[in-house]
């Protein structure tokens, strides 16, 4: 009859909260009592654990047993408890030394046969558990490698329950059986490995438009495709990712946890180092863009792709509410999903590609013809964009139908992913060096103020865009947005600062019209 | 008679042998009335204690505890007051007992004993 204690942890989004659980055995009838804000798969798990322990031919204790998750107010969700309860059960039952658990990060679901089960979170979950000096986590199997990622924490990982009470107990440590092979990828399309079979090169007669792509890699800024089918929005778009430079080891890390707690994660994949990919299809919903669901909030697509680029196809399509939705992480770069008990944030800084087709019939191009649309459907037709999201799109191509013969002539000129890459990885270097001690890496980033006052573009590069904005082309957000363009045209040419020819380059891309 | 009921019997035979022995008093046993039975009323110092027996061969089937539920404390404690009203007797203070008995292969009963249950 007594009391123990270990610890597990939360998720909230994508941050975790260390959580002490604790267990008292007393007299009484038998009985589990499960407090503090479990839900349905948490107060399930009483079943569980009760079948793993006795099949773990461990006693399941005769009294009545309280276990307690603290801090209450939290509301906690997921079976990533179950291993914590049981090992708290056993040692209050002095079936395990009473404080061998104390001071150890327990986060596995329980099988009936007391087998550890993976859960999706653990990244985070070791993270908070180490920043709270809890180094020693215990974790199944199928999750050991991507613990193994936190630099300083020591991982037990382990196939059963009983070995991990044998370990406890001052056993070995737990060799765990050797892992599954590899499942197949998860048909969500934020796969960053396909895009290796893909190349710039690929895309023929659209030099404009792979120029575009290039400045947008460079600096991380939004893009619009608007072209008939078969121009090669879609080849475009798709190709993005192979000409990004690869993540930083604190992005790689922060993008990880995303795909950790989101349940996308191969096991065995290791830390995700390539700029993810995501597409969702255009009947997604909100929370299917940008995160929520009801009890446990999951990560939307915009969040999958941070770090990265969301490619929305077709983009007229989608649902006016879900496009306007991403309005607030275009700006923020996050998406804070609020309930009545928790507020849960998600980093979400991605580079939009949108694409989409100049009218319903896709038959208009610049020619006009064979396309029955009138003026005022094509009007309605890209009017579904909205004017704010639109505005926050950085660089408009008009893609022009590719004839026979600029394919074959384009083919001398088309340059490789790699080669484009490389340009790419220059740029960036610039700009690294340039935005030193900020906050910010890439243009894209930087606010209005600051970038009027920090870096001002060549004097007298800005009379074109005084002209555009006298004439109303230009709104003043827009003009910002021109000269962050113009910066990453100057990076990418390796120019110390934009002149008048980068900020017409940024102008007309800004502008979209096709020159 | 079964092979259950003859166990239950040895059981409650053994259970009051064993509050006998912990100086209980007993003052009935296998009461009955409309709402059900208790197993044994009995007084404990200057408290009144309604016991019920719960007798298992084996935990096959959950063990002899685990078979009383809420339902079964919440009446075993309405016809407490029931055998107090058909007795016109009144106590300061009552206490619902369960004893669990395993049957072991010598012939004897394991007893466990939970005080105040409801």
């Amino acid at each position: 009859m007594a009391l123990a204690r270990t610890h597990s942890v939360a998720l909230v989004g994508v941050a975790g909260h260390l959580i002490e659980v604790e267990a008292d055995i007393a007299q009484g009838l038998p009985m589990t009592i499960l407090v503090g804000l479990p839900d349905t798969a948490l107060r399930e798990a009483r079943d569980r654990i009760r079948a793993a322990i006795v099949n773990s031919a461990e006693k399941w204790p005769q009294s009545k047993i309280t276990v307690g998750l603290s801090p209450a107010s939290l509301p906690k969700r997921g079976s990533g408890f179950d291993l914590a309860i049981a090992i708290a059960i056993l040692a209050a039952s002095q079936a395990l030394p009473l404080s061998s658990p104390h001071g150890i990060m327990f986060f596995a679901e329980l099988g009936l046969d007391g087998r550890l089960r993976p859960v999706p979170g653990v990244l985070p979950a070791v993270i908070a558990a180490t920043a709270e000096g809890l180094s020693t986590v215990v974790v199944a199997a199928e999750n050991a490698g991507e613990a193994r990622l936190v630099p300083d924490a020591r991982v037990i990982a382990a196939g059963c329950l009983a070995q991990v009470a044998m370990w406890l107990r001052g056993g070995p440590v737990p060799v765990p059986p050797p892992p599954p092979p590899d499942p197949p990828d998860p048909p969500d399309g934020t796969s960053g490995r396909r895009a290796r079979h893909m190349d710039l090169a690929e895309v023929l007669g659209q030099s404009e438009a792979r120029k575009a792509v290039e400045i947008c890699a460079a600096g991380g800024h939004n893009l619009s495709l608007l072209g008939p089918p078969g121009a090669g929005k879609t080849m475009l778009a798709e190709r993005l990712p192979t000409i990004l430079p690869g993540l930083e080891p604190a992005a790689a890390l922060e993008v990880t946890s995303i795909h950790s707690v989101a349940g996308t994660l191969r096991p065995g994949a290791g830390l995700l180092t390539e700029p993810p990919f995501c597409a969702p299809h255009h009947t997604a919903s909100k929370a299917a863009i940008v995160g929520g669901g009801s009890g446990i909030i999951r990560p939307g697509a915009a969040s999958l792709a941070h770090r990265g680029v969301l490619f929305l196809d077709e983009a007229p399509e989608f649902d006016r509410d879900v496009l306007d939705a991403l309005r607030q992480p275009l700006e923020a770069g996050e998406v804070v999903i609020a309930r009545s008990a928790m507020c849960a944030r998600f980093p979400a800084r991605f580079t939009l590609v949108l694409a989409a087709n100049p009218c319903p019939c896709a038959k208009w191009s610049s020619g006009g013809a064979g396309c029955g649309c009138s003026p005022a459907t094509r009007r309605r037709y890209l009017g579904r964009l909205s004017g704010p999201l639109l505005d926050r799109v950085d660089v408009k191509v008009q893609l022009q139908p590719v004839s026979r013969r600029e394919m074959l002539y384009d083919r001398g000129f088309t340059e490789t992913s790699a080669v484009v890459a490389q340009r790419v990885a220059g740029a960036r270097e610039h700009m690294t060096r340039r935005l030193d001690g900020t906050p910010w890496r890439l243009n894209a980033e930087i606010p209005g103020a600051e970038l009027r006052r920090s870096f001002p573009p060549e004097s007298g590069a800005l009379r074109s865009l005084d002209r555009a904005m006298e004439l109303g082309q230009v709104s003043a957000r827009g003009a910002d947005k021109i000269v962050r363009v113009a910066w990453s045209v100057a990076d990418l040419s390796g120019k110390s600062r934009p002149g008048s020819d980068e900020v017409s380059v940024a102008i007309a891309l800004w502008l979209g019209v096709p020159r | 008679m079964h092979a259950k009921d003859v166990l239950g019997r040895d059981g409650e035979q053994a259970a009051v042998k064993y509050l006998e022995s912990c100086g209980f008093r007993i003052l009935d046993r296998n009461w009955r009335c409309a709402d059900g039975e208790i197993d044994i009323v009995a007084v404990e110092r200057h408290t009144f204690v309604v016991c019920e027996v719960k007798t298992r061969s084996g935990t096959r089937y959950g063990t002899p505890l685990e078979a009383v539920g809420t339902a079964k404390r919440r009446r075993l404690r309405r016809l407490a007051v029931c055998w107090l009203n058909a007795h016109g007797i009144r106590f300061d203070q009552i206490r619902i007992d369960v004893l669990g008995l395993l049957h072991e292969g010598t012939g004897g009963f394991t007893i466990e004993h939970v005080r105040g249950v409801g």
